[in-house]
């Protein structure tokens, strides 16, 4: 009896047991929770006349967006638009990323300078535009630019192939002709090669410690392999020209007013918080390590790119890939200043015409998530690979 | 942030809102004892805040035609100002209980977003908008235009089937807000501006030099604007759209705000003693007084009333009434309104 009763009491009391009953319970609670709203929207939906599902998809869109980096017109469908609005953003979040990157270094690295002066401008590049909210920014730029640029027919020119005016910078497109995929398939290959020879490289270093000098090869490589084909194969490549016609440019690639504003204001705005994490990263590295390295004899840019800037990146990452996380997300202000970003097209255009907005929005939600935790990932793995070696 | 906040607050609303919350507007108004009604964020005599806040407009007065109907005071309502692409899902989220923003009344509207259309307060078309210094005089003359507009609105539609029709391009350049649209034309980003012709008339007056610009010729659309309640809620859709008629018809009948007081004392029209409210008991049938639509008149006033107010001959806007199909019917419009009895 006695052993019987602890039995059941150690049974009732043991960890993993009692772990598990309530993971069950979670379970079931969080599937009450699902199917309760699940059934619920469906009810409220069919109740007030609202479309669900997600056959709008197939259907023309019967609008027309500004700027499309596919093929797209109001005959396109809805799911045509949703990747035109992808494309944009994530267009715009790439180019701000880049700039980003480069000014938060530059910025960072300058607030370090033992020269006052240029200290104290990175200083205050970072206390005004940290302090500014972003929307204002967004304002502040494209309005600018609009005002300051002279109308299609007063256009800036350059060579009469560059043109610039408010409805934005026209430059000359590159069209490749019969036989130029060869060139591709070159230009491709060196690359893959080039990326080898850095590894190939840093093994070698590691094991013999002699340097090669990778970048050089690479470089004299990829654009050697460039030019030699491009020739070889008789400049398959012409030019079209943008053309002035009736209201504006024809022709030749077009950059509007509002995805130069748009990545400009994001670009400072986030550069002025990679900076401030540029230089913690940098405070982080002991001084003890400068110095040591120079003791050895090292250069000044050495140092700072063999000592200081491998270890202070490892503090930089996590924080830099919120930053990227954050000019992505924060690109959807594109709405305010017609930029046709995924927001605007398709969770604005798109869910007013439909009226779908659970879809439309969990659709958007999700593309966020995605690009969340993809950014995530690919931070991850480069952190992973700028560990010191003992530490992996 | 405020459309997604909205979007967001639409979407947990209609995930967690129980059916049977929406159905007596009626019965939480008058308990609350006021409501809340959906206007513009400012378009000149249709829904527009002056420097203290207070709202007026054709749109506004419909709203607060609404609030004399049911409270006999004019001035329960809390105005929420919305963009275009905000407006249904306040509706639908119930964060408002009217619409009454310059909002074109389309099948799809009204059988698939869960919208129900109360009627039409005015009647108006899509126009384009050019500087007078570009030398255009038509609408046919705006291939390769830049084009400027609002984001959720019927204007978005129309000028894609304009231009397509026409076997024309055209570069949208499509904003959330009005006032940005406004702005990013009169810097001269587009070279046109395209809305309903009214809302061109509004908006007009708020550029840096209204006369450099013209309105032209063409319409290519038909808009018309009323207001808007969420669909299953008849009672409620039953109190705005007779509160609307009830103004057209006061016009029918020569009932003014200002003679309606001797009027009403004097008639012997049974149809003019129904809308005074003295006959009929035709508020029993809404719920309401039977002072209703008398009190929407004399605190409101008519249709006419409140157009030439706002947005008539002699006001900013200038949209001249006679030949327009905001004209009575009696007048050769198209504005007519059924009985009210
Ligand atoms: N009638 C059209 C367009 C209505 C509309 O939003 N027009 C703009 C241009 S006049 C507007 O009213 N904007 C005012 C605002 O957003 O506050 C519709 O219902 O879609």
């Amino acid at each position: 009896m006695e052993t019987d009763k602890s039995k059941i009491g150690s049974f009732l009391f043991n960890r993993s047991v009692q772990g598990f009953f309530y993971q069950i319970i979670t379970l079931g609670l969080v599937a009450l929770g699902i199917y309760y709203i699940v059934t619920n929207t469906a009810r409220n939906m069919l109740e007030r006349g609202l479309a669900s599902g997600f056959h709008f998809l197939g259907v023309e869109s019967q609008f027309d967006i500004g700027m499309t980096l596919i093929e797209y017109s109001p005959t396109s469908t809805y799911f045509d638009s949703f990747i035109v609005g992808l494309l944009n953003t994530l267009l715009v979040a790439g180019i701000g990323i880049l700039f980003a990157t480069i000014i938060g270094f530059t910025v960072g690295i300058m607030r370090l300078s033992s020269n006052w002066l240029i200290a104290k401008i990175a200083e205050a590049y970072v206390e005004i535009l940290r302090n500014i909210p972003l929307l204002l920014q967004i304002f502040f730029w494209y309005f600018a630019v609009l005002r300051a640029l002279p109308k299609p027919k007063q256009s800036l020119e350059l060579y009469d192939s560059f043109f610039l005016n408010n409805r934005g910078l026209f430059i000359p497109d590159t069209v490749f002709g019969e036989g130029s995929s060869i060139i591709f398939y070159l230009l491709w290959i060196t690359i893959i090669i080039s990326i080898g020879i850095f590894i190939w490289a840093k093994r070698r270093q590691n094991r013999t410690g002699e340097r090669f000098p990778a970048f050089y090869v690479s470089t004299a490589l990829i654009l050697g392999t460039f030019f030699i084909s491009l020739a070889a194969t008789g400049f398959p490549v012409s030019f079209e020209y943008p053309e002035l016609k009736g209201f504006n440019f024809k022709g030749g690639v077009k950059l509007i007013p509002e995805l130069v504003a748009l990545t400009f204001a994001l670009a400072m705005y986030t550069a002025s918080f990679i900076a401030e994490v540029v230089r913690g990263g940098i405070m982080a590295v002991s001084k003890g390590q400068t110095e040591a390295a120079k003791s050895v004899g090292l250069k000044q840019n050495l140092i700072l790119r063999l000592i200081i800037i491998p270890q202070a990146l490892r503090v930089i990452v996590p924080p830099l890939t919120n930053q990227y996380l954050n000019l992505t997300k924060n690109s959807s202000l594109a709405a305010a200043i017609a930029y046709p970003d995924l927001v605007l097209v398709f969770a604005g255009t798109a869910l007013m015409q439909t009226g779908q907005a659970i879809e439309i929005i969990g659709m958007v939600m999700g593309v966020y998530l995605f690009l969340s935790l993809f950014t995530s990932l690919i931070m991850n793995l480069f952190n992973r690979f700028m560990k010191v070696d003992g530490e992996r | 942030m405020n459309t997604m906040r909205i979007s967001f607050l639409g979407l947990v609303c209609s995930v967690l809102m129980v059916p049977a919350a929406f159905a007596g507007t009626l019965d939480t108004v008058k308990s609350q004892g006021f409501f809340n009604c959906g206007v513009s964020q400012g378009v000149p005599g249709f829904s527009n805040p002056d420097a203290d806040g207070n709202w007026s407009g054709i749109d506004v007065d419909v709203c607060r035609a609404v609030s004399a109907a049911i409270f006999g005071d004019p001035d329960k309502v809390k105005y929420v100002p919305l963009t275009a692409k905000e407006r249904f899902t306040a509706l639908q989220a119930g964060e408002i209980d009217v619409l009454s923003r310059n909002t074109t009344w389309t099948l799809s509207r009204d059988a698939q977003i869960g919208l129900e259309f109360a009627g039409v307060n005015f009647y108006d078309g899509q126009g384009f908008m050019v500087r007078k210094d570009s030398g255009i005089t038509s609408a046919m003359e705006l291939d390769g235009a830049s084009v400027c507009t609002n984001l959720g609105t019927t204007t978005e539609l129309n000028m894609a089937d304009f231009f397509r029709a026409n076997g024309m391009a055209y570069e949208p350049v499509v904003f959330e807000k009005a006032d940005e649209v406004v702005n990013a034309y009169d810097e001269g980003r587009c070279d046109t501006y395209t809305t309903d012709k009214s809302g061109l008339a509004a908006q007009r007056t708020k550029l840096a030099d209204p006369d450099a610009h013209v309105v032209l010729p063409e319409t290519i659309s038909k808009e018309p604007l009323g207001p808007v309640v969420r669909e299953g809620d008849g009672d409620w859709a039953d109190v705005v759209r007779w509160s609307l008629n009830a103004m057209i018809e006061a016009e029918e009948f020569g009932l003014t705000q200002s003679n309606a007081k001797t009027e009403c004392a004097l008639t012997s029209n049974p149809v003019v003693a129904r809308l005074c409210g003295k006959e009929g008991g035709t508020g029993a049938g809404l719920n309401l007084g039977d002072s209703w639509s008398y009190d929407i008149v004399t605190k409101v006033g008519n249709y006419g009333d409140v157009y030439e107010k706002h947005v008539g001959e002699n006001t900013p806007v200038g949209l001249a009434r006679a030949g327009s199909p905001n004209a009575s019917y009696k007048n050769g419009g198209v504005l007519y309104a059924p009985p009210a009895r």
